[in-house]
Parts: C-alpha cells; sequence; structure tokens
C-alpha cells in the first residue's frame, strides 16, 4: 500500500511547495508586468510565457545541463556544498517553479491590470503607504485572481510529466512523482495499478475545477461587508 | 518661496505636449475655484498639489511644506484630503469601511472631525451598511467627501466632484458643499469648469489656459472686470454677498444690505432676516440714467459712479463698470446709448436695476 501511496504523497508535496514558493515569487513579477510601461516589459513577459510554448522536454534538458555538472547552476551548488540538484526533490521543486510560472503569473497580471488605478491614488490620499495600499486595496480585489492562479499552478504541477522525468527520473519517495509511476505500471503492464492512479487523477483534476469556477462565482458576487 | 500663511503653489511639467507652469499664492481659508476650460491644465494643477503628478516646484499650505527644491513628500505624507471626480470608492468595503479607510490611519490626537459628526453633515447614517454599487451617484460622492473629510485634512481637493452626477444629484449635493464651505476652516480647492458651481461656491477663484495663469483674485473682483476673463459673455454679470435685513410681507420681497447700498428681492424660498445670500446681477439687466426717474416700473435703482467703460464682446455693444460704495457693477449698454447719454468715468449716474438672481 505505501508503494501506492508514496508516489500519490510525493506529488501533492511537490505541488504545494511548487504553488507556495510561486504565489510569493509571481506576485512581484506579475505586478511589474501588470504596471510597467518599460520597453523590457515584453520580453520578460514572453520569457514568463516560455514554458507554455516549450516542450516539456527541452525545459528539463535544459535544467538538466544547467544544473549538472558542467552547469553554471550546477557549480554553484557544488561550491556551495548543495551537491548536484539533478535527480532530488529539491532540483525538481526548482524545475516545477519554472514550468508552471506562467500558471502562476498571468491570472495574477490579469487581476491586477483590471484594477482601477484610480483606487490606489485614493488609497494614497487616505494616508495609505505602498506596502498598506497593496494588503488593503490589490490583495483583497485580486483575490479571485490569487485563488485562479494558486490552483492552476497545483493542478499544473500535478499534471507534469516530461520536466519530471528529465530532469528528476524515477527514484522512489525522491522523485517518483504520480504521472512517473503511472508511466512505469503501463511499461511494465500493471493496468490495474495505472488505471488507480489514472482514474483518481481525472477524478481529482474534475474536482479541483469545480471548485475553482464555483468559487470564483462567489468570490465575485459577495464581497465583504 | 515667503508666507507662513495661505498656499504658495509654484509648479512646472510637462505632460505629453501639455506644459503647466504656474506660480501661486492663494488665501488660506475659504474656496478657491480652479477654473479653465477642459485642457487647460486644472486637474494636472490639482494632480501636482496633491503629489500625485510628479512635477518640479515648491508647495506649502499654511507654513507647511510639502514639496520644496530639497524633496517632496509621498501623497500619503501630506495631510489633504482629495475628491475624485469619478466614483472612487473601494468597492470591495461597505459605506462604513469606506469612511473608517483614511480614519483610522491618522493617529487618534490628529483627528479633527469625528465619525459621527462626517456621517452626520453628508447625512449618511442610512447608508453606513450598504455596499457601493448599491448607492446612487448622488450618494457615492457624499460617502467620497466625507471619507476624504474624516482624515482631518489642512487642505480639501476637489476634482469636479459634481460633473459625473445628473442634474437632481447636483441639486442634492450643493448644499452639502455649500455647508462645508461655510463650516470648515481649513482651505478649499475646487476644480470646475461650470461658471454656474463656480459663481455659486467660490470666494476666490484662478482662471487657467494651456497651462497658464491668467486671471486670479477674489470672485467679485474677477467678474466685475469688463474684459470679462471668466468669458460668461451673454451671461456677464456680478456676484455680491448680502444680508437679509427686511421682509415686506406685503409685496413678498426682501430687503439685503450690502457694502454699497440694499437691493429689493423677490425669494422663492422664506429667508429669514440676517441670513446671507449670494446674488448675481446680470450687466444685460442694468441700465443707466442720468436722473432718477420715478415714473417707471424698476424698484432698485442705486446712485452709483462710473469707472470705467470698456469695448465689449460685439462692436455694438459697450461694458461700463460703476462703482456704488466700493461694490463694483457691471451694464452692458448699446454703443449708441453711450454715446447719446455721453456719460464718462467719474460721472454720477443712476442704475436701474430689472433683476437679481439669489445663486445661494
Amino acid at each position: 500500500m505505501d508503494i501506492y501511496w508514496e508516489p500519490v504523497w510525493l506529488t501533492l508535496k511537490l505541488a504545494g511547495f511548487t504553488t507556495a514558493i510561486l504565489l510569493v515569487l509571481g506576485t512581484p513579477i506579475a505586478w511589474w508586468l501588470a504596471r510597467s510601461s518599460h520597453w523590457i516589459r515584453q520580453p520578460i513577459a514572453a520569457i514568463v510565457a516560455l514554458p507554455l510554448v516549450l516542450p516539456p522536454t527541452v525545459l528539463g534538458f535544459y535544467l538538466l545541463v544547467l544544473m549538472g555538472p558542467k552547469g553554471m547552476v550546477g557549480q554553484l551548488t557544488e561550491q556551495l556544498g548543495l551537491g548536484l540538484l539533478p535527480f532530488t526533490f529539491e532540483g525538481l521543486v526548482i524545475a516545477s517553479v519554472i514550468y508552471s510560472l506562467p500558471f502562476t503569473v498571468q491570472p495574477l497580471q490579469n487581476a491586477f491590470a483590471s484594477i482601477n488605478q484610480q483606487l490606489l491614488e485614493v488609497a494614497s490620499t487616505l494616508r495609505a503607504s505602498p506596502g498598506d495600499r497593496f494588503f488593503s486595496v490589490v490583495l483583497p480585489l485580486a483575490r479571485s485572481g490569487f485563488l485562479t492562479a494558486g490552483v492552476l499552478t497545483f493542478a499544473h504541477t500535478i499534471g507534469e510529466f516530461g520536466v519530471v522525468l528529465m530532469i528528476g527520473g524515477n527514484i522512489p519517495g525522491e522523485t517518483k512523482v504520480l504521472s512517473v509511476a503511472i508511466y512505469d505500471h503501463v511499461e511494465s503492464l500493471e493496468y490495474t495499478q495505472a488505471h488507480w492512479l489514472a482514474a483518481g487523477m481525472v477524478v481529482f483534476s474534475f474536482v479541483v475545477l469545480v471548485t475553482l469556477y464555483s468559487l470564483n462565482g462567489r468570490l465575485q458576487s459577495g464581497l465583504v461587508k | 518661496m515667503m508666507g507662513t500663511t495661505g498656499i504658495q503653489a509654484r509648479f512646472a511639467c510637462k505632460v505629453g505636449t501639455f506644459t503647466l507652469d504656474v506660480d501661486l499664492d492663494l488665501p488660506g481659508s475659504g474656496l478657491t475655484a480652479l477654473f479653465g476650460h477642459s485642457g487647460c491644465g486644472k486637474t494636472t494643477l490639482l494632480r501636482c498639489m496633491a503629489g500625485l503628478q510628479v512635477a518640479i516646484g515648491a508647495m506649502r499650505v499654511n507654513g507647511d511644506e510639502w514639496q520644496s527644491e530639497s524633496g517632496s513628500r509621498p501623497v500619503h505624507q501630506r495631510p489633504l484630503a482629495y475628491v475624485f471626480q469619478e466614483t472612487s470608492l473601494f468597492p470591495h468595503l461597505s459605506v462604513k469601511r469606506n469612511l473608517m479607510y483614511g480614519y483610522r490611519r491618522i493617529p487618534q490626537s490628529e483627528r479633527q472631525i469625528s465619525f459621527d459628526q462626517a456621517i452626520e453633515w453628508l447625512g449618511l447614517a442610512h447608508l453606513l451598511n450598504r455596499m457601493p454599487e448599491k448607492l446612487s451617484g448622488g450618494e457615492r460622492q457624499r460617502v467620497a467627501i466625507a471619507r476624504a473629510l474624516l482624515t482631518s485634512p489642512k487642505l480639501l481637493l476637489m476634482d469636479e466632484p459634481l460633473s459625473a452626477l445628473d442634474q437632481k444629484s447636483k441639486q442634492e449635493i450643493m448644499p452639502y458643499l455649500e455647508a462645508l464651505r461655510d463650516n470648515l476652516a481649513i482651505p478649499m480647492l475646487y476644480v470646475s469648469h461650470s461658471t454656474a458651481e463656480v459663481a455659486r461656491l467660490a470666494d476666490h477663484i484662478v482662471m487657467l489656459d494651456k497651462g497658464q495663469v491668467i486671471a486670479q483674485g477674489p470672485l467679485q473682483q474677477i467678474m466685475a472686470r469688463t474684459d470679462q476673463p471668466f468669458g460668461l459673455e451673454e451671461d456677464a454679470g456680478v456676484i455680491l454677498d448680502a444680508t437679509v435685513s427686511e421682509r415686506d410681507e406685503r409685496w413678498y420681497l426682501y430687503r439685503a444690505d450690502f457694502a454699497g447700498g440694499h437691493l429689493w428681492l423677490r425669494a422663492d424660498e422664506n429667508l429669514a432676516i440676517g441670513q446671507r445670500v449670494r446674488l448675481q446681477i446680470l450687466a444685460r439687466d442694468i441700465s443707466l440714467a442720468l436722473s432718477e426717474q420715478a415714473d417707471q416700473s424698476i424698484q432698485n435703482i442705486l446712485s452709483a459712479t462710473i469707472n470705467e467703460i470698456a469695448s465689449d464682446v460685439s462692436p455694438g455693444t459697450s461694458m461700463v463698470r460703476l462703482l456704488a460704495g466700493q461694490t463694483p457693477f457691471l451694464s452692458r449698454l448699446t454703443s449708441r446709448a453711450v454715446h447719446t447719454l455721453a456719460i464718462e468715468p467719474e460721472q454720477q449716474v443712476w442704475m436701474q436695476i430689472k433683476s437679481v438672481a439669489i445663486v445661494d
């Protein structure tokens, strides 16, 4: 049974870490993309969106090279005494963060862009400092964006396969996540086990999306009194 | 920049092809209207004063330096309140929490206007638990004004607060604005392109055109200039503040005293003795006579001295400026009448005032 649940647990852990890191990291990026008019905005937006169009294997390949013993990142982590990141859980988290970046940034960017700029000016004339304005005006008005970003990132990380295979391989308890486990079962012709996991994924994804849609609807209609 | 009272504001800034360049010394109390056509820079000037628009310059309010060559305070550290043109309530907060937003961000020791007082002034008690989307345009703007006042500002800036409202809502808010002007000790700057609003509310006026100040001074003096910078054309006329001193029960008339004499007026609503009223007398409603004539219908006939005779917008008419005591009046006459009467400055004449309107 443990052999069954281990990939599930590992997948949830990976998705949880990735989502948490991305919400913190993606918020300033999305804010800047929504507000800036600097020429460099478009190239940055394109870089953020790259994981959407690139095959996961391409991304995984470059990350593997970069984090490997001859890559810049790899040499750095070795000098810092952290060892090499490929085929570790930490390496997988880093890869997932990059791979799921657009799924966090884009909903947030849309949410930020739709906030009336004047409300922030109003808040400043009511003595709110920039940080205060972010927490008292931006955050509550963008919360459906945060919800969408969080859920999409979580779900997308759960579904990743190509990147994991390239960078994480197939180490039980360390990098063997659900999608890889299913692939493994199919390879070994263990269709029953593959069915259980695959059907579980279908049900999970469906439940997540239904919850997201209904929560979003409720957020938009009922605001705080 | 000199002076410890009043508002000194000097700004230079460029927004696209538009350049604002002003140097103002305004009174430290009462309502000053920033007036001009759209695109003249009045809103930009207001935003510069608030710090919402970055500009080179200096700003000082009753001795308190907000901006100088050495630096500029960020908006949230300036003790000002700003009422925006469009609805600016936080959509995610109830009326009460909108009102509390600025109120709880200022230290208790600096609160000079209490929560209950602001609610009472603007008549908001029954709206506190509503969400902004459930309010009418006029109600929203009243909430925005109360929210601004609750920061106990040292300067109240209003950017055409009525322009987005329909006629009915404007009429609904106007009395609140008048009450604030009369009750608040703080200076108010009011951006408007409506002559009616300015005539009704302003004590002082700054006229802008293409980012430059073209005229400024007390409203009554500006309105009484023969060159009419205010641009009222057909509706050119003077404004004067008077006090109701007597009521003629038989003829339904009120007597209103002003610095240079008194006028009789008809009022649609009851006026109280001692009440201050703001009167408007159009230049086209004043005719002149060389002698006092009793055998005619006009009730208000005042003795005045001709001060200036100037050309008018059309060559067929002339604008005559007169003084009754120290109070200026304007009379628009045909140029032929000026010629036949052979009037000239310093001459004593009689003004026959056909109509007096109460604007406030």
